[in-house]
């Protein structure tokens, strides 16, 4: 009896100090912010119209190829992704699975303003400007026309890989991906995997900082964090030069499963051994207890 | 002068003659007299010990493959041990949580010595070893956790070695000798993975030894401080009196409920290691350090708040000297605070702590006190934060100041002053 109350006061104190430096403690260090909004409602986008995709297409391959690939359609890039830095800042993203990437009105807006869309309007002062120009000289219906085109032509199903590729990897890399041993005289001998499209030099002009590389985001970020920095980083950081990207619920799902297909790969290993330890340390304890009681009862 | 030995070394009575092993069992196990009358808490050596032994195994599997090297470090811990070497990740949680529990365990240990008065006359060294243990515990613990450099790893690296500093005192000389530069760099890395490996595991072990030995005159006490007379009770228990005997032996009687508690222990620990390990490994750390980005909030690992918001209690400055002083006093004092606890209790009977009124009030009061001292050490120390830290940290210190005249009002109390 006079045990179990020990015990009783070793759990309330453990249990006090745990709730105190983990739950409580990392509440009042990362404030709560709005829930992730999916449907973008503060955007100027289709406004509840629809649009047409074949005339979507003439406006596109009109207006838009002269810098965006679309690979799909026969449209490749005219520059490598060196090149495409150099002339841009940052490589321009492919169009074909931006119909599947991002929400449709996020879309639209992008395609009016850039900048005010990805929240990045502080970035593009004293006469910088977005490097995609803004195309709200045009009539909404041709920007809805646009939007159904690039959701005609996107595929119905990517990888998770393919939608970080798409959707995160021409400014960030993911060097666990494929990491290798290589040697150059730089660096010496060391390691690298997936590399981020844009060169370092000008990824880190373009956006002021070096965007960082992803690899073990699935450990240093809360899903809850990932998915809310993700859906709109200045809820988070404010101020930060990463745009928001407008990704769908289900695309944002498959980047942050990415993160961890990369980032943990041991983790169903673990999840399987974890059980089979804990059923094997159950047996030992009940022949400890069976042992123990065995002496005990000589002794007392 | 040694005897004549003619048995063979390959035989029990040759190794007896030459080593006396019937002896050694005796006196380090079968006639190692604990007392019978104690409870669950009594484990936790044992307890201890095994969880030092899990981070030594686990230790050596993680130095294969570990790098101590600021360009190579990051990745040899999450990258190939986590994700290439097989069962690595097994080894780097059951590390790093041991590393976490083993330090909730010593706590329970030391707060265990301290109410049953097991510090007092007669059992001072053993508290004395206990502490250097402690702090040597904590070395180790904070020279482990700059090994994944992290970002947590350099930023807490950087706070702590420039505490070497002393406030006022800017012994700037002092902190670039504990780094091996300016600042916090590869050499310091490497110096704090000697340290990590080699040094302080070396010194631990023979502390442990010391600790040990220290135990084996005194023997240990008992739940209500009976005080008992050994070889009597050890002649009733081995004259087949065990029932009535006060005493039961280290082996098989005294270990077999060590392990059936170790068991229970495992149980909990291991669960940690495989589901949820995050407490001990912090987020932040799994970001690379990088010298140029400050984390939004540096903090140590849970086992050292308490000290480091005793550092921090003093946010303002007091009749001319910087807050940054008197908390680095404050601190200093806190290091050795229950170092000096056996000659600042003036109680001259050992007692424990439901058997001296004052003692209790005040031990609880610690417990409590110690609780609040980690849980806002962690948090931002601004606002109200400050000034709960600040009258947490008086409250710490007025309770080692208060002590001497507790205990003695027990003892007056009591008749025995």
């Amino acid at each position: 009896m006079r045990e179990l109350k020990i015990l009783a006061v070793l759990i309330v104190f453990t249990a006090a100090l745990y709730w105190g430096v983990e739950p409580f403690a990392h509440s009042q260090m990362h404030p709560h912010v709005e829930e992730a909004d999916y449907s973008f409602k503060d955007v100027d986008g289709l406004n509840g119209m629809s649009g047409n995709a074949e005339n979507g297409a003439m406006l596109v391959q009109s207006n838009c190829i002269a810098c965006h690939s679309i690979e799909s359609q026969g449209f490749p890039s005219v520059m490598d992704d060196a090149s495409n830095a150099a002339s841009y800042g940052v490589v321009p993203p492919d169009l074909g699975s931006a119909g599947f990437l991002y929400n449709a009105d996020y879309l639209a807006a992008f395609i009016k303003n850039p900048a005010k869309a990805t929240k990045t309007e502080h970035k593009f002062e004293d006469g910088k400007v977005h490097p995609m120009p803004g195309y709200d000289w045009m009539q909404p219906q041709e920007i809805a026309d646009m939007v159904a085109y690039l959701q005609s032509i996107a595929p119905k199903e990517m990888t998770n890989k393919e939608v970080f590729l798409d959707a995160c990897n021409r400014c960030h890399s993911m060097k666990y991906d494929g990491m290798q041993i290589v040697k150059d005289a730089e660096n010496g001998v060391h390691k690298v995997g997936l590399q981020a499209r844009t060169p370092k030099e000008n990824i880190t002009a373009y956006m002021g900082t070096f965007p960082p590389d992803l690899s073990q985001y699935t450990r240093s970020r809360s899903d809850s964090y990932l998915h809310e920095f993700i859906n709109d980083p200045q809820k988070h950081l404010n101020g930060t030069a990463m745009p928001r990207v407008g990704l769908t619920l289900d695309a944002e799902k498959q980047v942050v499963a990415y993160l961890e297909d990369v980032g943990e790969t041991t983790k169903a290993e673990r999840e399987a051994l974890g059980p089979k330890f804990l059923i094997y340390l159950v047996i030992f304890a009940i022949l400890a207890w069976a042992w123990k009681a065995k002496i005990w009862r000589e002794v007392h | 002068m040694m005897a004549k030995v003619d048995e063979s070394l390959f035989s029990y009575d040759g190794l007896d003659k030459r080593m006396a092993i019937t002896k050694f069992n005796k006196v380090m196990m079968t006639e190692y007299w604990i007392p019978k009358d104690i409870n669950f808490l009594w484990a936790m050596g044992v307890v201890l010990a095994t969880t030092f032994g899990i981070l030594i195994i686990s230790g050596l599997f993680l130095m294969m493959y570990y790098k101590p090297d600021t360009a190579l470090a990051f990745d040899s811990v999450n990258y190939t041990i986590m994700q290439e070497v097989g069962f690595g990740w097994l080894f780097r949680n059951m590390h790093g949580v041991a590393a976490s529990v083993v330090f909730l365990i010593i706590y329970i240990h030391m707060f265990t010595g301290l109410y049953y008065g097991s510090y007092k006359k007669g059992r001072e060294m053993i508290w004395i070893s206990g502490m250097l243990l402690f702090v040597t515990f904590s070395a180790a613990g904070f020279s482990g956790y700059m090994l994944p450099w992290g970002q947590m790893s350099y930023w807490a690296a950087a706070v702590i070695t420039n505490l070497f500093a002393g406030g006022s005192l800017d012994a700037q000389f002092l902190v670039e000798w504990i780094r091996g530069g300016f600042a916090v760099n590869d050499a310091t890395l490497t110096r704090f993975f000697m340290l990590h490996v080699f040094l302080l595991p070396i010194v631990i072990l023979g502390i442990i030894a010391l600790h040990f030995y220290t135990l084996r005159i005194p023997h240990v006490n008992n739940q209500e401080s009976e005080d008992i007379d050994y070889d009597a009770e050890a002649e009733k228990y081995l004259a087949g009196n065990k029932k009535e005997a006060k005493v039961i032996p280290f082996w098989p009687v005294f270990l077999s409920k060590d392990f059936a508690v170790l068991s229970i222990f495992l149980i909990f620990y291991f669960y940690l290691v495989f589901f949820h390990y995050d407490f001990a490994m912090d987020p932040v750390n799994f970001d690379p350090a990088n010298p140029m980005v400050t984390p939004a909030h540096i903090y140590p690992e849970w086992y050292f708040l308490w000290s480091y918001e005793v550092l921090r209690g003093f946010f303002f400055d007091i009749a001319g000297i910087s807050a940054m002083d008197i908390g680095l006093v404050a601190f200093g004092f806190a290091q050795i605070a229950f170092l000096i606890l056996p000659f600042i209790d003036k109680d001259p009977e050992i007692l424990p702590a439901h058997k001296r009124p004052r003692f209790n009030i005040w031990f609880w009061i610690m417990m409590v006190d110690l609780v609040v001292l980690t849980v806002y050490g962690k948090l931002p120390p601004t606002g109200v934060n400050a000034w709960v830290g600040f009258f947490a940290t008086l409250t710490f210190l007025g309770l080692f100041a208060s002590l001497p005249f507790v205990t003695k009002a027990d003892a007056k109390a009591r008749g025995a002053l």
